[in-house]
């Protein structure tokens, strides 16, 4: 791990965080609104009470989830926008799977529940994958088509077999699913608040992913094939594999964010369920520097400033759109400046990564097992 | 009405013009981008900030032409920040389109709330009836009784044909896209050019934008694009580069679009969330069955730097 580039790292995100923060300071003065007031609002409603403070970690649940994920395909060189598709296919899952089956244990329903959103959304990363894999389809295009798809048969499944019978008895038809059985619920960690046991989930799954990106073969192919491609492909890497794989893993991981957050916090299925979590978790995932471990306190920072920004609504009249518009200035900064300071160090990494690959064939020949050349040079 | 009567064919395709005229402008101006090798993926965001930014204008000072003007002028500002961003400090651009999109998202929405507040309509571009043109049976009608925009739009497709094939500004265009290290070393400014592009390309997303507020919904409202500027950058590729390519796609859309509009109005029981999802699957299947990339510039997406 090298010290001197994690440190830029965190430099660079805190500088476009701080940037960020400036310049909504100055859309605030246009706005007529003390910019000092308006912050202390947000931070007050972001960290200035337990129910506060719970509520920013619950919003920085399904972000450390979606974003670990990002971090995975990023890595392999693979934009994914899906996550708010991924997300609905998970929470329909996520949904469908306890009442399908109310009757069995929490023990297992749980689980089961779990493994199904994980399944649901990397079906929905698997194919705009096998599309760039097989057909070499952009991407980011098709993981933003596939959003909108998930939108409306979400949509779909609310208004026809998933509506709440419930609603269908008391004529309001709403456009919410019933009521999941209490078995599936996942147990609170601290009594009258919202904050669930699916933070420590999210918590282990970041470390999960940073052990599978920097502790076993497959996660070094997928940094190979982020980092050079054509050296990957001449290594005898099936890149096109690899980055189907890194976008099937990061479905995944948004998908399970999407089960995880009915079954947690709403416990039923319902419109605007993913409040912008897909897109947030990008800019998460890149001000943690697309390391799931940086990407803790990033997720933290924006589960905050989320909360924050309903409590600035609230009590001074911004609306929390500023956010998102703050979000997207973070975005353009960090991705102007950390981005480019990747990719001076990458250049230097490639040369590198090769040989190392090179040693990982022959010590793999050597030994039978391949998995102990994690060579200095990919280490980003 | 029968569903299957000449009225009812005569006016989808009337409503097709209009679907297409913000793709035209938007993917039009995409293509300029791309061929000078830069993805603008913040399409939707510039459209969504014109569209406020029109709308706003022509409520406060009753005129739709200085509406059109703030329009493009957003758009002219965001192409420069998409521009330095990509071009002069060469960010991944599929990553800081996004972040242009969520801000021209969250700006547009945050202006709306303050200035505006509640979703209120105004007198747009009104359809002009081309004279002896609009009188020809069926083409009349579905050709020629569009708003000016709708007119402007189409009148892109040869005129960005011939500043792309005909020009030397657009020789400069896909020098920098094909080969920037070529155009460089004979004494072209690669940035200069990609901010050009980039700058043309954003001006026409806020017409696009534009198109949508004050012409054809003549109202604004959160999220008034609905991802549409997404679907412009993908007709670009599905077009292969070249504005007949666009063209077609921006018609294939927009007719399956208006056949299904016209579905529901006609009353046909199929459900509306279905309806919608149709034209995202059917740009997924455009861009699977697309088979353009021969064409495509080859330095697209790589930002240029000198010595490489």
């Amino acid at each position: 791990m090298d010290w001197g580039k994690i440190a830029l790292n965190l430099l660079m995100s805190l500088a476009g965080l701080v940037v960020a923060l400036l310049l909504g300071a100055l859309m605030l003065l246009a706005l007529k609104v003390d910019p000092l007031k308006a912050y202390a609002a947000l931070v007050e409603g972001a960290v200035g009470s337990t129910f506060g403070l719970t509520q920013s970690l619950v919003k920085a649940t399904p972000l450390l989830l979606v974003g670990s994920g990002i971090c995975i395909a990023f890595r392999a060189n693979v934009v994914n926008i899906g996550g708010e598709g991924q997300i609905i296919a998970g929470a329909l899952a996520g949904s469908s799977i306890p009442l399908a089956m109310p009757g069995l244990p929490g023990w297992v329903l749980i689980p089961l529940t779990c493994l199904g959103g994980f399944l649901a959304g990397s079906a929905w990363g698997f194919l705009p994958g096998i599309l760039k894999a097989r057909l070499r389809v952009n991407e980011i295009l098709s993981t933003i088509m596939m959003n909108a798809i998930a939108l409306q048969l979400m949509n779909l499944l609310l208004q026809g077999p998933l509506m709440d019978p419930e609603g269908i008895a008391k004529g309001t038809f709403l456009a919410q699913s019933a009521q999941l059985p209490k078995s599936v619920w996942l147990p609170r960690l601290v009594p009258q608040t919202l904050l669930h046991a699916g933070l420590i989930v999210a918590l282990v799954l970041a470390f999960v992913a940073y052990a599978l990106l920097w502790k076993t073969t497959i996660g070094f192919k997928i940094r190979a094939v982020g980092l050079n491609p054509s050296a990957s492909r001449y290594s005898g890497i099936n890149v096109p594999l690899y980055e189907a794989l890194a976008l099937t893993l990061a479905g995944g991981f948004s998908g399970l964010a999407g089960s995880i957050e009915v079954i947690g916090v709403q416990h039923r299925l319902m419109e605007g369920l993913t409040s912008g979590y897909g897109f947030t978790g990008i800019v998460a995932a890149l001000l943690g520097g697309l390391h799931p471990i940086g990407l803790i306190p990033a997720s933290v920072v924006f589960g905050g400033l989320l909360v924050g920004a309903d409590k600035m609504q609230r009590s001074v009249q911004v609306p929390s759109a500023l956010v998102t518009a703050m979000l997207g200035l973070i975005v353009l900064f960090v991705s102007g400046a950390s981005l480019w300071a990747a990719r001076w160090s990458r250049r230097r990494a490639s040369g590198r990564a090769i040989e190392s690959l090179a040693r990982d064939e022959a010590e793999s020949s050597a030994h039978g097992a391949g998995a102990s050349a994690y060579g200095a040079g990919a280490e980003e | 009405m029968k569903v299957f009567s000449l009225e009812v064919l005569a006016g989808i395709l009337n409503t097709t013009v209009g679907l297409a005229t913000p793709f035209l402008y938007a993917a039009l101006g995409e293509t300029f981008a791309q061929t000078a090798g830069v993805v603008n993926l913040g399409v939707d965001g510039i459209m969504l900030l014109s569209a406020f930014a029109a709308f706003y204008a022509a409520l406060t000072t009753g005129s739709l032409w200085l509406g059109l003007l703030a329009a493009v002028l957003v758009g002219l500002a965001m192409g420069l920040l998409m521009s330095l961003v990509s071009v002069t400090l060469k960010a991944e651009q599929g990553v800081s389109g996004i972040g242009l999109y969520m801000f021209g998202m969250g700006m547009s929405s945050l202006l709306f709330k303050v200035l505006i507040g509640t979703v209120k309509t105004i007198e747009g571009f009104k359809p002009i009836s081309i004279p002896l043109l609009a009188d020809i049976p069926f083409f009349g009608p579905v050709l020629f009784s569009h708003d000016i925009l709708a007119y402007g739009a189409f009148l892109l497709v040869p005129a960005s044909w011939w500043l792309l094939e005909k020009t030397g500004l657009g020789i400069r265009l896909k020098a920098v896209g094909h080969n920037p290290a070529a155009a460089d070393s004979v004494g072209i400014s690669v940035d200069r050019v990609r901010y050009l592009a980039v700058c043309i390309g954003a001006a026409l997303a806020g017409v696009a934008g534009a198109s949508l507020s004050i012409a054809q919904l003549d109202l604004f409202q959160d999220n008034l694009t609905a991802g549409q500027g997404f679907i412009a950058v993908a007709l670009v590729y599905f077009g292969g580069w070249r504005p007949a390519g666009v063209l077609a796609g921006a018609l294939v859309f927009s007719v399956a679009n208006s056949f299904q509009l016209w579905m529901q109005v006609l009353g046909a029981k199929v459900p509306p969330s279905l309806a919608v999802m149709f034209p995202y699957v059917l740009t997924i299947l455009a861009l699977t069955v697309a088979r353009n990339r021969a064409r495509q510039p080859a330095a697209l997406n790589k930002p240029f730097e000198r010595g490489e």
